[in-house]
């Protein structure tokens, strides 16, 4: 009997092929098969993006964030990341017997804030209680809505070889952030969380430069999962500069001391852009210019082979694969 | 070693390079034994600017990958026990056993848990006290001290409820052994930092003296082992091997004498089993009879399945450098890293991990 495990919830190959192999067969429709980060329906003047994620993170509240600001800031960012304004949420919370109900507040008061600085309404819920032991404290579920105007295509399919790959600033934050405060690890400076909404940082890029090719959110699986999984929709290589990618110091020390790769670690309130190089410029003006793209950086370019695959140039000169995440390495990291 | 720019690294690791090719007058076989050298040599993508005629082989450096079927065994078998609770460094938890994986228990329901220090198995065991809680006590001498530490420190909170499963294993003797070895042939060794950090130079002494074959200390930023690699070229060339530390910020001559005091409190050197090479004389530690209420297998009965080893499977080969990974049926077909059926591809320092995940024969432009 074959059983689910821990690295089918991790965002890399085994979620990728549990997607692929069940669900995708069993739901298949035109909206669905894209498999971006939120679907895309047409309705007068554009379309609808329409998304949903679940938030289990272990430990509820991490420097930087908590689970309420998480299930509004996924969401939003994976609506966002269609080139989509967020504008409606629904939460569906399943919450254990015995649950905190001042911690309860707390969360719905995160949520609440995050709301408000994303600019979306929370318009519809529900509520389900379990007896004791049958989830551990609270999940929720956010699903979102924005509106794409037209003239905007945000799309795999648009990701063309010779384009520039950006990045709005240091990865692997959120990870050490929800590891250290889960681990008690004991750090010289506190890592907060880079959880944030990017709703308003999209549309201001996209004023910029409406034909942008692709958004997406490195989130599970971290950087180099997200750029696999671009390589792999739009069939082009993908190589990036390890000397370009934002990383912090006292993020990879802790990940030299436990054995983790920053490529590899999720990211709440990081995108990456892909765009042709003549709209760069304007591009890179726009996020430096807003608190969350203040450290945009051009990481590397899409090219032509080997299509499919993405590849790191090293701080020596030497260039080698850069695959998917296989296995977890954290689990309930959001 | 003070942080370089992007730029100086770039620089040096050319000067190196340069270096290495002028020297590198006969083909090479170098070995590292090491899992974190593994990684680094493909991280940093080190192979492909090296000259053909220098050949890196990997060796037994990974702990995860050299413990063998039979522990692995144990410690399911440990698992399966309503009683137990088994503490372990998440590296162990996809090692195939003959029949099942501690991953696959776990899913079941056995009560298993990572832990980053063997120090957090023990509030685990006072929260539990109704439980035995079995810490699973693999590594080289770099881990082993921890390991003690922690038997001390249980000692110390009367904590009656630990207990270590020890697979620890020693890098000199199994260097021995493959140099004794007709088939492995190596021309020179690059030795693990972290373990010799522990152990010191002296340990080591035996590989020029006795078999004549260069050995630098190296460490892991990518500098390092061009530096390292470029040491032991030059000691080729010259006919003149030795003993070298390129690691000397961290690598003192004696080593960590605290720990290793630790170390031999708790252990005492036993022969060790290891996975494709076999029983190494006095190449393990095994609690020793002071500490012997700390050892599960000394106080917890277990039943163990029949031992059964993968057919195909050709880890024990590539542990000893004779084949490498891709030169097993196996490698990227039905053994890959989200399904592995060899100890090598399950580890990240494994070497089949390491070739698959940083695409040696797959990044083809």
């Amino acid at each position: 009997m074959k059983l689910v495990q821990l690295a089918h919830g991790s965002g890399g190959k085994l979620s990728h092929d549990l997607v692929q192999q069940l669900m995708v067969p069993a739901f298949s429709n035109p909206a669905l098969n894209t498999l971006h980060d939120g679907a895309q329906l047409p309705v007068s003047g554009g379309r609808l993006a329409f998304s949903t994620d679940s938030y289990v993170v272990n430990p509820r509240f991490f420097p930087g964030g908590d689970i309420g600001k998480l299930a509004v800031c996924g969401t939003v960012n994976d609506v966002a990341m269609n080139g989509a304004k967020p504008l409606y949420l629904s939460a569906g919370f399943i919450i254990e017997e015995g649950f905190s109900l001042d911690e309860l507040e707390k969360i719905v008061q995160s949520m609440s804030k995050t709301a408000a600085v994303a600019g979306v309404f929370i318009v519809t819920g529900d509520t389900k209680v379990v007896e004791k032991g049958a989830v551990d404290g609270i999940y929720i579920n956010t699903s979102g809505i924005g509106f794409i105007p037209d003239g905007v295509n945000i799309a795999p399919a648009r990701v063309q070889p010779g384009q520039d790959i950006i990045i709005n600033g240091f990865i692997g934050d959120h990870s050490v952030a929800v590891m250290s405060e889960r681990h008690g690890l004991v750090l010289p400076s506190v890592i907060q969380s880079d959880c944030a909404p990017l709703g308003s940082l999209v549309e201001k890029m996209l004023n910029a430069a409406p034909q942008i090719a692709l958004l997406r959110d490195p989130t599970r699986g971290g950087l180099a999962t997200t750029l696999n999984e671009i390589a792999s929709q739009a069939n082009v290589g993908i190589m990036i500069d390890e000397n370009a990618v934002p990383v912090r110091p006292e993020v990879q020390a802790v990940c030299d001391i436990l054995g983790f790769d920053p490529l590899y670690l999720a990211n709440e309130g990081k995108l990456v852009v892909i765009t042709d190089e003549k709209d760069t410029p304007a591009v890179l003006e726009a996020m430096v210019s807003h608190p969350d793209g203040c450290q945009a950086r051009v990481i590397g370019k899409t090219v032509a082979r080997p299509a499919g695959q993405v590849g790191l140039r090293t701080s020596i000169g030497g260039i080698r694969l850069l695959d998917m995440l296989t296995g977890d390495q954290l689990p309930r990291i959001c | 070693m003070k942080s370089l720019h992007a730029e100086e690294v770039r620089q040096r690791a050319e000067y190196f390079i340069t270096a290495i090719n002028k020297a590198a007058d006969r083909p090479v076989r170098l070995m590292e034994v090491c899992g974190t050298h593994t990684v680094s040599i493909f991280k940093a993508g080190i192979r492909q600017l090296l000259p053909e005629q220098i050949e890196l082989v990997s060796g037994p450096g990974c702990p995860v990958c050299v413990t063998p079927n039979d522990y692995l065994d144990t410690a399911i078998g440990y698992s399966r026990q309503s009683d137990v609770i088994i503490t372990t460094f998440g590296d162990m938890l996809k090692v195939p056993g003959s029949t099942s994986s501690l991953m696959v228990e776990k899913a079941k329901g056995a009560d298993i848990r990572i832990v980053y220090s063997p120090l957090e198995s023990l509030p685990i065991a006072q929260e539990n006290r109704h439980k035995k809680v079995i810490f699973l006590a693999v590594g080289f001498e770099t881990t082993a001290p921890t390991a003690a530490a922690t038997v001390l420190a249980a000692e110390q909170e009367k904590i009656e409820n630990f207990f270590v499963l020890s697979a620890h294993k020693l890098v000199p003797p199994a260097l021995r052994c493959l140099l004794s070895d007709e088939v492995t042939k190596v021309d020179g060794f690059l030795l693990p930092g972290h373990v010799s950090a522990i152990i010191g130079e002296e340990p080591y002494r035996f590989l020029a003296d006795e078999y004549r074959v260069p050995a630098v200390i190296a460490g892991f930023e990518p500098l390092d082992i061009l530096q390292a690699v470029y040491s032991l070229v030059q000691q080729i060339q010259r006919g003149e091997p030795t003993l070298e530390n390129d690691y000397r910020r961290i690598v003192k001559p004696k080593g960590n004498p605290a720990a290793l005091a630790v170390l031999n409190k708790v252990y005492s050197e036993a022969d060790a089993s290891w996975r494709g090479i076999g029983t190494i004389p006095c190449s393990g530690l095994a609690v020793n009879n002071q500490y012997r209420r700390f050892d599960a297998k000394d106080q917890i009965p277990v039943t163990v399945e029949p031992l059964t080893e993968h057919k195909g499977c050709r880890c024990g080969e590539v542990l000893r450098g004779i084949v490498k990974p891709a030169g097993c049926g196996l490698f990227g077909t039905l053994c890959k890293p989200e399904h592995p059926v060899g100890a090598c591809m399950v580890s990240v320092e494994g070497t089949c991990a390491a070739w698959y995940k940083y695409g040696a024969g797959r990044w083809q432009v």
